[in-house]
């Protein structure tokens, strides 16, 4: 990592250049603003200091004019401004079909991770250059927040729910992983390393490592262990919803709600059952609370979107 | 008020005025002391709408009920008060009454409490209702109830409040005593809207219908 | 013909001046038991005075520790009791208080022609609450100590953090009470006890200023409170509002306590531009520009940050829809900002300029205060929050409107009335070296963590990677400079209630109703009570015989 001093932050995602540029517009407009005022201030100041020969006859006490440009003007600004940036955020969150899951956990006083591939990580991230990412990331214990300053990205990691974020690293290198809030006594020592390495070197790392089972096939190994395969599966008497494919299918909730499930749909019904019973269904799943690590609960998830593809079992009937 | 601030006021012919002011800025004041509170009923209700349900049953409806009218009773009180100390008659009966009324509440609203503590309602490290029949069925009737006990306890305290005055001008009367007394009842009238707002919202949740 | 800041005509320095309100009965009881606002007013001068340096020591440590990379000079776990401490002290016992409490104070009902303010037991109350409240948090802080930032934010400070949190919270809730009674004790006053002809645009901005301060005070305020009280209550009894692993959420109190501490921070800021609209035109001998202009834009501001606390948020895990609501409203909360400084140099033009110590501390506070508001329009930018929040960047963004802003404000306010307030004259030689090592300090200290933000320093951290201490050493020499700059005041202001020249009446020949009293005012403030005929700032055109 170079500890050289630098101006600016290296420029590693594909969104920094356009963030840079944002930021260079933002400032030359800020600092125009700056430099006109300080320059009329200043010269204000010398050519109407007392005792000076400068006509002072009839000074303005108002404009409505004046005053209303410098509303306007400012405004339309402000809005150029406002709709460059909030556009760029919203890209920040677009799901990108293309982009490859990798799971975060983070914990007092460290980084977990976790490729889809079941590698796995601590305190260190690889990432392929030019592959776009999806980030999702919860907490056990306190709020943190997943900081690369050379991709330009932040997003606080939560407990109790999955947060995401979307990049493409675009230069390799080794970056700062920092944590951006505050979290407890060793927040600054929270660090990491994000590794962008070329696709093909990437890929050779993905599969070194202690062998794994990939992050699905460890959800599987998890979904029979804690029994969820004995009422969700096709074979069982008991009158369960069908997992397959259930992330992004539209829910019918007991109480008349609708909702689209996702990660943090799977992880409330694990955890609290009764809280979303699909309709026609009787409420007598059991709670894993504290039975199940968040990083297992992932694993669990990827399966289940994992089973999505799956064409092997025969479809159960569901009601 | 002082004597500066009552000649300085005096000047301006309008004693009245400045105090009534100052009571409403603190009624709004008030209002916005519950803010958190109502907002917090609001996410409970939202995101634990069985569990809410189920807690409010939990509540004593009678007792609830008996103290909403005791409340409104004493509101009636006060405003007879404060109509007889504008037109110069004693108050000192109704005033009384208002005090007393808002005391049998607070003593309604302790047996309440006690009912409550004794099946582990409050909601602390012990708090196991009956039929808290999942985790977040517990979590849910948790929450009801910390806004629970939060509304109706900081609603207490300016019941109490409210009876210390009335108290305190029973025994004063005197000079100004009309403006205090339109001031207490001002103040008063607010507790008690405050309390036909978490009435149906504590007490009724889940009970329409059966 | 121009003339220049006439200074009265006092004889000599030993000669005797009339003590006004200081005089009299000066036992200790005569000043703890007192109803004069004057009086109010310098007791909490005295109490805000304190709290400042304590925060002020905790900055020192902060930036000493911060001169290297390595966590050396304390351990984590006091760092972080530190900075908790600097910011709890600095934002709720400091600035909050600091131009309302004291010079609103003291200046309301002169301001107004008033006797005093409407409810003058309310206002020792007040006080007693403040000082109470703020003992109270003080030791909550060194007696063992906060680790928790000045934010609070859960779950880690209702479920992880071992320290004083509850006494904190029950210090702040004590003083968050004193602001209250002070916010509807100048609304009530300003209503209802202004003199004969003086309408609502006859007031000096000053009034406008703090008036709506009272109103953001009054309304935001209980918020606070009650979230602190839930805070309180999920820490003892370990209940779960805020707390997801029992069923609440983390952003509820995000959302909850940003309500008030948006608001709050301009509380921090209208009363500074209310003081710099007194300065200025003062020293620019003319009529502020645009005065109606001026009034509706104070207003303008206490309304609209009403609406953007969601801006501290963008990167929480808020709703993007929620984040770019907020955003375009933090953008327009600028507005009236904006026009207030452009006001402020337009009242240069055509005035007739002298650079006594107080306009050098208006002047500055005008320029930390753009360079402030135009850094948080990048922060106002969605994409660039998403890198710059959290970071040194917002540091220096809130450090460049709250100190270089208002914290220069106070200051010049406090040499600006230095004269009515106490009779004397300070050292004007002096008073201009402060301010200018006070600028240059400052700017030392703040301007690097603008770059170092960008850089990806993040916040609240006691140690960091090499590369970033050039600029945190700058910083903190900076910091140095600073520190003489603020301690000089102490010197030479005490100095002057001594051995300074007396002041007359108006030793600058400034506008006002204030000014028209003697110096210090009597009690009772006015002889007779004075008549309003004239426009605010009615500064004689200099191109007229005087």
């Amino acid at each position: 990592m170079n500890s050289d001093f630098h101006w600016l932050p290296a420029s590693a995602s594909s969104s920094a250049a356009r963030f840079d540029a944002l930021a260079l517009t933002t400032l030359i407009m800020t600092g125009l603003v700056a430099l006109i005022l300080f320059v009329l201030v200043t010269w204000f100041c010398i050519r109407y200091r007392a005792g000076s020969s400068a006509g002072r006859q009839h000074p303005p006490s108002g404009n409505r004019t004046v005053e209303v440009i410098w509303i306007v003007a400012p405004l339309l600004l402000f809005f150029a401004v406002f709709g460059w940036a909030a556009y760029d955020y919203a890209s920040l969150y677009r799901p990108n079909p293309d982009a490859t899951p990798i799971y975060l956990v983070a914990k007092q006083w460290m980084w977990k991770a976790e490729h889809p591939n079941g590698r796995r990580e601590v305190g260190e991230l690889h990432v392929a250059a030019g592959q776009p990412v999806r980030m999702v990331m919860t907490s056990q214990d306190v709020i943190h927040s997943f900081f690369v300053p050379a991709f330009r990205v932040k997003q606080d990691v939560l407990p109790g729910r999955y947060t995401s974020i979307y990049f493409t690293p675009s230069k390799v290198g080794v970056y700062h992983l920092f944590c951006a809030e505050f979290c407890g006594t060793e927040h600054a020592t929270m660090s990491g390393r994000i590794v962008v390495m070329p696709p093909a070197e990437f890929g050779r790392w993905l599969q070194q490592g202690p062998s794994v089972p990939g992050m699905a096939a460890r959800g599987f190994a998890l979904f029979r262990r804690f029994g969820c395969s004995g009422c969700h599966s096709a074979g069982s008497t008991v009158h369960a919803p069908d997992l397959r494919g259930l992330i992004g299918r539209r829910v019918h909730l007991q109480d008349g709600r609708e909702l689209t499930a996702d990660a943090t749909y799977v992880r409330d019904s694990i955890l609290l059952p009764h809280k979303d019973v699909v309709a026609g269904y009787a409420p007598i799943m059991p709670s894993f609370a504290g039975q199940i690590g968040e990083e297992d609960l992932l694993a669990i998830i990827e399966y289940i979107k994992e089973s999505a593809h799956d064409e092997r079992s025969t479809p159960r009937h569901t009601r | 008020m002082s004597t500066a601030n009552a000649s300085a006021i005096a000047e301006r012919g309008e004693p009245e005025h400045a105090a009534t002011f100052a009571l409403w800025i603190l009624l709004a004041t008030e209002l916005l002391l519950f803010g958190p509170l109502f907002l917090g009923y609001v996410y409970v209700r939202t995101h634990f709408p069985d569990a809410a349900a189920a807690a409010s049953r939990h509540t004593d409806m009678l007792l609830g009920t008996v103290n909403t009218a005791i409340l409104l009773t004493s509101s009636l009180c006060m405003a007879v008060a404060a109509e007889r100390a504008r037109a110069q008659r004693s108050t000192q009966w109704w005033l009384s009454a208002t005090a007393l009324l808002g005391l049998a509440f607070l003593v309604i609203k302790g047996i309440e409490y006690q009912h409550e503590f004794a099946e582990h309602l409050f909601p602390d490290r012990g708090f196991a209702p009956a039929d808290a029949i999942s985790l977040d069925r517990l979590h849910g009737m948790q929450l009801f109830f910390l806004l629970y006990f939060a509304m109706t306890a900081l609603h207490a305290l300016h019941l109490a409040v409210g009876c210390v005055f009335c108290l305190g001008l029973t025994v004063r009367g005197g000079r100004q005593h009309a403006l205090a007394v339109e001031l207490t009842g001002l103040y008063w009238h607010f507790v008690d809207v405050v309390w036909i707002f978490l009435y149906p919202l504590l007490y009724l949740l889940g009970r329409a219908g059966g | 013909m121009t003339s220049a800041v006439h200074r009265g005509t006092p004889a000599s320095a030993t000669e005797a001046i009339d003590l006004g309100y200081l005089g009299g009965k000066f036992s200790l009881w005569s000043w703890l038991g007192t109803h004069d606002h004057k009086r109010i007013a310098i007791l909490y001068a005295i109490a805000i005075t304190t709290f400042f340096f304590l925060g002020g020591v905790a900055a020192a440590l902060i930036r000493i520790e911060l001169a290297t990379p390595q966590g050396d000079l304390v351990s984590a776990e006091t760092y972080n009791k530190l900075f908790t401490a600097h910011g709890v002290i600095m934002v709720w016992l400091f600035l909050i208080p600091s131009i309302p409490s004291v010079l609103g104070n003291f200046l309301l009902p002169l301001m107004i022609g008033a006797r005093d303010l409407a409810f003058p037991r309310l206002n020792l109350a007040s006080w007693y609450v403040y000082v109470i409240g703020g003992a109270f948090t003080i030791w909550a802080l060194i007696a063992g100590g906060v680790d928790t930032g000045w934010t609070f934010y859960t779950p880690f400070s209702t479920m992880f953090s071992n320290s004083n949190v509850v006494l904190a919270l029950l210090g702040v809730l004590i003083v968050g009470f004193s602001s209250i009674m002070t916010g509807i004790n100048f609304i009530v006053t300003t209503h209802t006890m202004r003199a004969p002809g003086l309408g609502w645009f006859r007031l000096p901005l000053f009034v406008w200023a703090n008036y709506a301060t009272s109103i953001i005070l009054v309304l935001a305020t209980p918020v606070l409170a009650m979230t602190l009280v839930l805070v309180g209550i999920e820490r003892v009894f370990q209940v779960g509002l805020f707390d997801p692993a029992l069923g609440g959420d983390p952003l509820l109190f995000q959302h909850l306590f940003w309500f008030y501490s948006h608001p709050a921070v301009y509380i921090m800021i209208l009363p500074a531009m209310g003081v710099a609209s007194e300065i200025i035109p003062c020293f620019a001998r003319r009529r502020v520009f645009g005065y109606r202009f001026m009034a509706y834009a104070i207003l303008g501001i206490g309304i609209i940050g009403f609406l953007v606390w969601g801006h501290h948020m963008f990167v929480s895990g808020q709703s993007v829809y929620a984040g770019m609501v907020f955003s375009l409203l933090s953008f327009m909360v600028a507005i009236p900002s904006a026009v207030k400084v452009f006001n402020w140099t337009a009242t240069l033009y055509k005035g007739s300029i002298t650079f006594s110590a107080p306009m050098l501390y208006a002047l500055g506070f005008v320029g930390l205060f753009t360079i402030g508001g135009l850094t948080g329009l990048f922060l106002a930018a969605l994409a660039l929050d998403v890198h710059l929040s959290d970071t040194y960047f917002v540091v220096a963004h809130f450090h460049y409107i709250m100190v270089g802003g208002s914290v220069m404000a106070y200051f010049g306010a406090l040499h600006f009335w230095w004269p009515k307030m106490t009779g004397r004259l300070y050292s004007e030689a002096w008073g201009r070296a402060a301010a200018l090592i006070i600028f240059v300090g400052f700017n030392l200290t703040f301007f690097p963590q603008f770059l170092l933000g960008y850089e990806g320093m993040p916040r609240r951290y006691h140690s960091y990677p090499p590369e970033f201490q050039v600029l945190h050493l700058v910083s903190s020499c900076g910091a140095a400079l600073l520190a003489v700059g603020y301690l000089l005041p102490l010197i030479y202001l005490g100095w002057s209630l001594f051995k300074g020249k007396p002041s007359g009446n108006n030793p600058w020949q400034a506008t006002g109703l204030e000014w028209e009293t003697s110096s210090p005012p009597p009690t009772h403030n006015f002889e007779r009570p004075p008549v309003v005929t004239r426009p605010p700032y009615d500064y004689p055109e200099q191109g007229e015989p005087a």
